[in-house]
C-alpha cells in the first residue's frame, strides 16, 4: 500500500489551505502535540416558510412596503408582527410610505462570509412617517461620506422578486446628495 | 401604575419579594415633547401598558387562585450560594490539540484544584453552556462535557442564551443551589470558534439575529453595534457638545470622530490591563493612534474596538453554605442575579421612558426616547433586579469593579450608562474622567479619577477574547479572584487586583441586547 505523506506544518494559518488541498492536514503545535485536521463540510438548504410573514414579502414584490397595526392600541409596526408586542392582540397589515429618514446607519467593509463580496454595503434603519418602530436595510447609490442621520430616502424594489428582504433597499431622495462632478 | 416602560417589572419584582426602592419609576406626569430633531411618529405614542392587572382577565384570575398572599420580604426566598472555585483555560486563538471535552476538563480540573476537599461525590449536577451548535458541529455536545469529567448520572443540563450564555449559565447553577435542588453544582461553558474561517464564524453569529429580516441584508454584528452607536453618538454628543454647529452633516461627523476618539480610550485600557492578565488571547500595548487606525470594520468600529474569535473554557463551583464551609476559608457570595430581555430585531425597540435607577429622576430624562436602538433596555433591567437583590441603591459608591460584557469599545460605553455608573448621556465624559481606569496602568493619556470603579481590569472581552459560552464564566472567576485577592497568585502579579476590593459585578450581553446577566459577587470576611 501506497500512502502519500500528510504535509505537517506549524502554521495554524496553513492549516485550511492544506486541507483544501490534500483533505488534511496534520498541525504540530509548540509543545509537540500532533493535531490532525480534516475536512467536515455542511451544506444544506433549508425549506425555510415565512408563514405569517408572507404578505410583507408578497407586497415586496409588488413595490408595497407592508407594516402592521395593532387593532387594540393602534402601535404601527414598520417591521411587520402579527402580534402586538405591547398588548398581545392581532395586528392588521398596512401600506407603509416609500419615503423614509435615517434612523442610524453605518458602512460594513466587512461581514459574514455569504456577504463578503458585496462589501462595503451600507445598512441603515429607515423611520416612516406613520410608523412607530423602524425597518433594516441597505442604503445604495451613496457611500459613508454622504449619509447621515435624518437623511431623506427612497424604497426601490427588486425585478424580478427573490422573495427576499434584500428585494427592497433605499437611495437618497432627490436632491440629498449634492451633484457629483465628472 | 408607576411608569416603568414595557412589561410591569415593578409588580413582577413585587410579587418576588423585592423592595421597590423610592423613586423607582418616578412621579406619573408625561415627558413634555422637545423641538430637536425627532422622528414625529416614534416619538408620538410611549410605551404602552394594555397589560393592566386590573383588567377582568386578571380579577378572574384572583377568584381562582385566592390563597394567602405572599408576605413582602427584603431577600429573596432561596439558600445563600457561595462560589468556591473557578478555574480558566487560557483563551487563544485556536487550541488545536483540545477539543472541548479537553478544554472543560482543564478549566474543571483547575477549579477542583483550589478545592482539594471537593470529591467528585459532591457534586449534584451540572449545568454546561456553550453558544452555537455549529462552531463544532456537534449536537449533545453538553452531555460530552458531562461524560468526559466523570459526572454521570447526575443531573445536567445546557444552557445557551447568545453571548450571555455564560452569564446564564451561572445564574442557572445559582438557582439550582439556591433552590436547595443541589448543595453543589458545577458550571462549565466552553466555545471552540476556530473550527471555521473567521468570517464564517461571524456568519454562525450573525444568524443570532432575525432571518426573516435582518439576516440577509448582510447579517453582521460589528454592523448592528455601528447603527447602535452611531445612533448613540446622535442622542447624546451631536445633540450637546455639538448642538453649536448648525450644519447637520459637519456635526455629525464632528461628533462621531471625538466619540470614536473616547470609544479607542476604552479599547485602550482593556488592552493594556490585559498585558498582566496572562488568561488574556490579545493584550496589546496599543495607543489610541493605533485603536483608531487599525482596519475599518464597520464604520466607525476599527478592529481594535472589537473582540476576537477564541477557543477557551471556564468552570465555577457553587456551593450551599454549610458545603462551602467545608471546601474553603475564602468563600465569595452571590449576593444578587438580574437578568434583562429585549427585543430580538434592533427595529422593533420601543421609544419610551427610561426605566429608572434609584439615585435618577424622571427630570432627567424628560426628552429622551427609549431604549431607541442606543441603549440597552436589557442591561438596565438586569443592573435593577441585581442591585435591588444585593440591595445596593448606587452602584459607584457599593460597588469596588466590574468585569463588563465588551463586545465592542462602543457597547462598554453604552453599558456604563444602562448600569447607572452614570446618567444616560454622560458615558463619554465617564471615560474622560476616567473613573473606569486602574489606577497603577499607565495608558498614555490622563485618567483623572482613574480607581473610582475599574472595569474590566482583566482586559474585558476586547483583550482576553470571546469564546462565548465561557466568557460569562471566566468573569466570575476574574471577579472571584479579585474578591478573594488571589489576582497576585494567579496573574502572577498584583498589578492588576484592586486593594479591598469587597463587592463586584460580573455583566453577560446577548444578541443586540436582546438579554442581559448581571451578577453581584461579594467578598466574605472572617
Amino acid at each position: 500500500m501506497t500512502r502519500k505523506p500528510l504535509r505537517r506544518t506549524s502554521k495554524f494559518t496553513d492549516v485550511q489551505e492544506e486541507i483544501q488541498k490534500s483533505g488534511a492536514a496534520l498541525y504540530v503545535d509548540k509543545d509537540g502535540n500532533e493535531c490532525l485536521y480534516i475536512d467536515f463540510p455542511y451544506k444544506i438548504s433549508y425549506i425555510h416558510s415565512y408563514a405569517e410573514d408572507t404578505p410583507f414579502f408578497l407586497g415586496l414584490a409588488e413595490g408595497k412596503i407592508l407594516g402592521t397595526r395593532c387593532a387594540a392600541c393602534s402601535y404601527t409596526f414598520a417591521t411587520p408582527r402579527k402580534h402586538c408586542q405591547f398588548c398581545g392582540e392581532p395586528t392588521e397589515w398596512v401600506e407603509l410610505p416609500r419615503k423614509g429618514r435615517v434612523h442610524s446607519w453605518t458602512t460594513c467593509h466587512y461581514g459574514s462570509e455569504a456577504f463578503l463580496k458585496e462589501t462595503p454595503y451600507n445598512l441603515v434603519l429607515v423611520e416612516f412617517e406613520g410608523a412607530n418602530s423602524l425597518l433594516l436595510s441597505r442604503l445604495k447609490d451613496c457611500g459613508e461620506s454622504d449619509i447621515y442621520v435624518g437623511m431623506p430616502v427612497e424604497a426601490r424594489f427588486a425585478d424580478p422578486p427573490k422573495y427576499s428582504i434584500t428585494d427592497l433597499w433605499f437611495v437618497p431622495a432627490p436632491g440629498v446628495l449634492p451633484e457629483r462632478r465628472g | 401604575m408607576a411608569p416603568i416602560a414595557g412589561p410591569d417589572l415593578a409588580s413582577s419584582w413585587a410579587r418576588r419579594g423585592i423592595p421597590l426602592p423610592e423613586g423607582l419609576g418616578g412621579s406619573e406626569t408625561e415627558p413634555e415633547q422637545d423641538n430637536r430633531y425627532d422622528p414625529p411618529n416614534l416619538s408620538g405614542r410611549q410605551l404602552r401598558c394594555c397589560m393592566s392587572p386590573s383588567g377582568p382577565k386578571a380579577s378572574r384570575r384572583r377568584d381562582v387562585f385566592s390563597g394567602t398572599p405572599t408576605p413582602s420580604s427584603p431577600s429573596r426566598p432561596g439558600r445563600r450560594v457561595y462560589m468556591v472555585s473557578g478555574g480558566v483555560t487560557k483563551f487563544a486563538k485556536a487550541h488545536p490539540a483540545m477539543d472541548f471535552r479537553l478544554m472543560c476538563k482543564k478549566a474543571f480540573d483547575a477549579a477542583r484544584e483550589e478545592v482539594p476537599n471537593l470529591t467528585l461525590d459532591m457534586i449534584d449536577g451540572t449545568r454546561v453552556s456553550y453558544f452555537s451548535d455549529h462552531f463544532s458541529r456537534q449536537l449533545k455536545a453538553g452531555s460530552m462535557v458531562q461524560d468526559y469529567l466523570g459526572l454521570n448520572p447526575r443531573g445536567s443540563v445546557r444552557i445557551e442564551w447568545g453571548g450571555a450564555t455564560g452569564g446564564e449559565c451561572f445564574q442557572a447553577a445559582y438557582e439550582a443551589v439556591a433552590s436547595g435542588r443541589m448543595d453543589t453544582c458545577l458550571a462549565v461553558g466552553y466555545e471552540t470558534m476556530s473550527r471555521v474561517a473567521t468570517w464564517k464564524g461571524n456568519e454562525f453569529i450573525a444568524l443570532a439575529s432575525d432571518v426573516n429580516y435582518d439576516f440577509p441584508l448582510g447579517g453582521f454584528y460589528t454592523g448592528y453595534y455601528a447603527l447602535m452607536v452611531i445612533r448613540h453618538i446622535y442622542e447624546y454628543l451631536r445633540r450637546t457638545k455639538f448642538a453649536h454647529i448648525r450644519d447637520e452633516r459637519e456635526a455629525q461627523r464632528q461628533a462621531i470622530a471625538y466619540g470614536t476618539r473616547v470609544m479607542a480610550k476604552v479599547s485602550v485600557k482593556n488592552h493594556r490591563n490585559a498585558l498582566y492578565n496572562p488568561y488574556a488571547q490579545y493584550p496589546k500595548n496599543i495607543d489610541i493612534e493605533g485603536v483608531l487606525k487599525s482596519e475599518m470594520v464597520s464604520y466607525p468600529l476599527t478592529r481594535e474596538q472589537i473582540c476576537t474569535m477564541s477557543d477557551g473554557s471556564a468552570a465555577v463551583i457553587l456551593c450551599s453554605e454549610e458545603r462551602a464551609k467545608e471546601l474553603t476559608d475564602r468563600p465569595v457570595l452571590v449576593k444578587g442575579v438580574g437578568c434583562g430581555t429585549d427585543t430580538m430585531r434592533l427595529a422593533d425597540r420601543p421609544f419610551g421612558k427610561v426605566l429608572l435607577m434609584p439615585h435618577e429622576k424622571v427630570s432627567d430624562y424628560e426628552s429622551l426616547k427609549y431604549p431607541g436602538v442606543h441603549s440597552f433596555r436589557a442591561g438596565r433591567s438586569a443592573g435593577l433586579e441585581a442591585y435591588r437583590h444585593a440591595g445596593i441603591t448606587d452602584p459607584v459608591k457599593e460597588l469596588d469593579f466590574i468585569e463588563l460584557h465588551d463586545a465592542y469599545s462602543s457597547s462598554e460605553i453604552q453599558t456604563y450608562e444602562d448600569l447607572g455608573l452614570c446618567k444616560y448621556g454622560e458615558g463619554y465624559d465617564f471615560v474622560e474622567r476616567g473613573d473606569a481606569f486602574l489606577k497603577n496602568i499607565d495608558y498614555g493619556f490622563e485618567v483623572p479619577r482613574a480607581g473610582t470603579i475599574p472595569v474590566n481590569p482583566s482586559g474585558g472581552l476586547i483583550a482576553c477574547g470571546h469564546p462565548v459560552g465561557a466568557t460569562g464564566l471566566m468573569q466570575a472567576v476574574f471577579a472571584f479572584w479579585q474578591l478573594q485577592g488571589t489576582i497576585a497568585q494567579h496573574f502572577g502579579s498584583d498589578k492588576l487586583q484592586i486593594p479591598n476590593a469587597r463587592r463586584g459585578a460580573i455583566h453577560s450581553h446577548a444578541g443586540t441586547g436582546s438579554s442581559v446577566t448581571v451578577s453581584i459577587l461579594e467578598a466574605v470576611r472572617k
